[in-house]
């Protein structure tokens, strides 16, 4: 009995937790691509800089508040700086969409072109980061490291495996709700999202029955910095700040909207989970978890790890392309042009 | 080409050569030498892009995959490796392609529903499990021997020319399966399909000691042409170089640039030449009428996927190729400095430049861009030293500023893509 208990403690530890964690940035990052896609109609590759320019932004303001000696206690202080983050980022993304992307949207350009113009986009941010803060590690986590760790579990169960939760993890995961249900909250109960969700299903029609569609395309970027600086403050707290692992995680992002349904947000959010508890399953070694299931005679040699976790990507890439083959519009009905 | 193109070309000229007077023949010779190698990859996308209007960003990984093949055909065999477990590993990685195509055939009989899912799992899944038990024996093996020198299987020991056209074959073959999977589908998947297959090409390599010796890199590849050590103790080459007043040492370095130059520029040339052919055949103009218009052109009975997939494969060949060229021009396989950046971005951005849809402006775009990514940094600093001049010089903004003048090549680059695409959409040189 202690061994399954040791098992399921073990599997917490090093899967499900995070796991969670991981899932929770990556469907806040999902989430806003699939709304750009939804409201803008094209693929956002300057989604991962975003990010980064988020981010970055939040730890600028972290390290003005902490050098004032502000701190929030037991909480991250890049979590009182976050709202500032966010504004400067809706900034940022406003004044793309007037320097950049609404000269295109007048014209009506192919939605390729749009993407196209995002790697422009994706370029000057990408540049934009790595000039204000250069391209090293950036760990702006303070406040208290663990909410419960190892020891003291072991202590408070008497079980052999520790389970140790970081705050930072169980940060991740209560900020992500709030955000999720802010969202869902804002797009199905007030007139302005009613208005962004119809202009995401017909756009004619929208425009028929009187919808701005300058205002609706205004909120979406601003709700998208929201979403964007949130998760990459989350991930950056959780890991630490590199601009170019943000840059990377566009894959799994993209991987999460596509898998989920392209323009829909519940996907998003579904795709976005799927996407980390695959990745963190297949790269686990799954050794400890069998010694304490099987008996002695069976005990694994090996590490019993599927892939190396640098194939990560592969595993974010292998769903994907299952699901273009087999469902093309994704697990729950996205767009399809 | 029309007198504008004519004049375009002189300017880059003008420019590679006045960069020799000012910052000397060794940087401009450097600068055209990966330019040549930079218009064939923009070439390629051309290919895709210009003739097809397909979205591909994984240009990165089609690039590598050329230089594994720079390492797989030109590097001696490692006798001890092959001897340790390199049949065991041949029969191994035969295994999980038998298992795959396997699972291909089980999926394609049309046996009830449920069953075949359960079934091509169950074999997938299994015969997983059976290709590590098999694999991870004898890539241990291999990659105990003198890891710190060699570690992995080695190559064939052939000229290292032959791993040009192979690698474009590499790199069709990668093409070919991604094509399959994400063409037929819409534009932005294929996209997203390519950027992570050029991921996985970057993480095989990174991680399979056995193949490529991962980030211990390959070093020492054999080169197509001779050493400038050799060329040193060459009487006739001393006294040639005397006779236009060059010291030995001066004269092998620049003359060994200028021996790859006219390689690349004979592998540039034969490319352009048969994708303008290609392109003013039949052939391409059914292409382009694909791009226009795919409803109209499928309406006209033409196979619209397969003829994608056909432009892909070539497309993405061609840039294998300008992987094999560029990693022999480097002498070294290290799969740490692929970044998507880099090799697949700058890549689009020379040909929008460029001009898509245009061969002539795809090479241009490659020779410019490239001049600019390496101009920049020596201009951004410079710059940078002009605005701070008037700091002090121990202000922390000044040193910020200086440090990160390095940086300003991404944003230049975006800066150009944007304006291009905005105030002149169709490129300097434009299709027509």
């Amino acid at each position: 009995m202690t061994d399954i208990l040791n098992a399921i403690v073990a599997l917490s530890n090093f899967v499900l937790i995070p796991g969670a964690a991981y899932g929770a940035q990556l469907a806040l990052g999902a989430l806003g691509v699939t709304l750009i896609y939804g409201i803008l109609r094209f693929s956002n590759f300057a989604h991962g800089d975003t990010m980064a320019f988020g981010t970055m932004a939040t730890i600028l303001v972290t390290w003005g508040l902490q050098s004032m000696g502000i701190s929030f206690g037991f909480l991250p202080t890049a979590l009182i700086a976050l709202p500032v983050g966010i504004a400067i980022t809706g900034l940022l993304l406003l004044g793309t969409d007037r320097a950049v992307y609404r000269f295109y949207r007048k014209q009506k350009a192919a939605p390729v072109v749009l993407v196209i113009v995002s790697i422009g986009v994706m370029f000057v941010m990408n540049g934009l980061v790595r000039f204000i803060i250069g391209v090293g590690d950036v760990n702006f986590a303070d406040g208290a490291r663990f909410v419960i760790n190892a020891r003291q579990f072991r202590e408070m169960t008497g079980l052999d495996e520790g389970l140790a939760i970081r705050s930072t993890t169980l940060i991740t995961l209560i900020t992500a709700a709030i955000a999720v249900a802010l969202l869902f909250w804002f797009l199905n109960k007030t007139r302005t999202g009613k208005s962004m969700r119809a202009f995401s299903d017909n756009e004619d029609l929208a425009l028929l029955s009187g919808i701005n569609p300058e205002r609706v395309v205004a909120v979406t970027w601003l709700i998208v910095a929201a979403l964007a600086t949130t998760a990459g403050v989350l991930y950056g707290l959780d890991k630490s700040f590199k601009a170019f692992t943000y840059f990377q995680l566009l894959l799994p992002i993209f991987a999460a909207a596509i898998v989920g349904g392209l323009g829909n947000p519940l996907g998003a959010i579904a795709g976005g989970f799927v996407i980390a508890f695959s990745e963190v399953l297949v790269t686990y070694a799954w050794k400890k978890v069998l010694e304490y299931l099987l008996p002695e005679n069976l005990e694994p040699s090996s590490l019993v790890q599927l892939l190396s976790t640098d194939y990560k990507f592969a595993v974010s890439f292998a769903i994907l392309i299952i699901v273009l083959l087999f469902k093309p519009t994704g697990l729950f009905k996205g767009q399809s042009v | 080409m029309t007198a504008r193109g004519y004049l375009l070309y002189a300017g880059m000229a003008l420019l590679i050569v006045l960069t020799g007077f000012v910052q000397g023949w060794n940087l401009a010779l450097t600068i055209l030498n990966m330019g040549l190698i930079s218009a064939i990859m923009s070439l390629g996308v051309n290919l895709q892009w210009g003739f097809a209007g397909l979205f591909n960003v994984g240009v990165m990984g089609f690039v590598a995959l050329g230089g594994l093949a720079a390492v797989l055909v030109s590097m001696p065999p490692v006798a001890e490796g092959w001897n340790a477990g390199g049949l065991r590993l041949l029969g191994a990685l035969a295994l999980g392609a038998a298992i795959l195509v396997a699972a291909v055939q089980v999926w394609k009989r049309k046996i009830g529903g449920r069953m075949r899912a359960l079934v091509m799992l169950a074999l997938l899944i299994g015969g997983f499990f059976l290709f590590r038990a098999s694999l991870d024996p004898a890539v241990n093996a291999i990659e105990a021997i003198n890891p710190s020198l060699s570690g992995y299987l080695g190559g064939l020991g052939l000229p290292i020319i032959i791993a040009w056209p192979v690698g474009g074959l590499l790199a069709a073959g990668a093409a070919w399966i991604i094509g399959k999977a994400a063409l037929g589908l819409r534009s932005d998947y294929l996209a997203i399909a390519t950027l992570g297959i050029a991921e996985i090409v970057i993480a095989v390599l990174k991680n399979e000691d056995w193949l490529s010796r991962g980030v211990k890199n390959v070093v020492g590849l054999p080169r197509p042409v001779p050493y400038e050590v050799e060329l040193q103790r060459d009487p006739g080459f001393v006294e040639a170089a005397a006779g236009y007043g060059l010291d030995p040492v001066t004269a092998s370095t620049l003359w060994v640039k200028i021996l790859y130059s006219g390689l690349f520029a004979v592998v540039l040339i034969a490319i352009l030449f048969l994708a303008q052919r290609a392109l003013a055949s039949p052939w391409g103009r059914m292409m382009r009428a694909i791009r226009d218009n795919e409803v109209a052109a499928a309406a006209m009975g033409k196979n619209v996927t397969a003829r994608h997939l056909q432009v892909f494969i070539l497309g993405s060949a061609v840039c294998g190729i300008a992987g094999a060229m560029m990693t022999t021009l480097d002498g070294q396989l290290t799969p740490g400095s692929y970044q998507p950046l880099r090799f697949t971005f700058l890549v689009w951005v020379m040909v929008i430049v460029g001009g898509s849809g245009n061969n002539y402006g795809a090479v241009l775009g490659g020779f410019l861009i490239w001049w600019l990514w390496v101009m920049v940094e020596p201009l951004g600093l410079w710059a940078m030293e002009l605005i701070t001049s008037g700091m002090s010089p121990d202000s922390w903004l000044r040193a910020h500023l200086t440090d990160s003048a390095a940086q300003m090549r991404l944003m230049t680059m975006g800066i150009i893509l944007l304006a291009v695409l905005r105030f002149s959409p169709k490129g300097l040189m434009p299709e027509r």
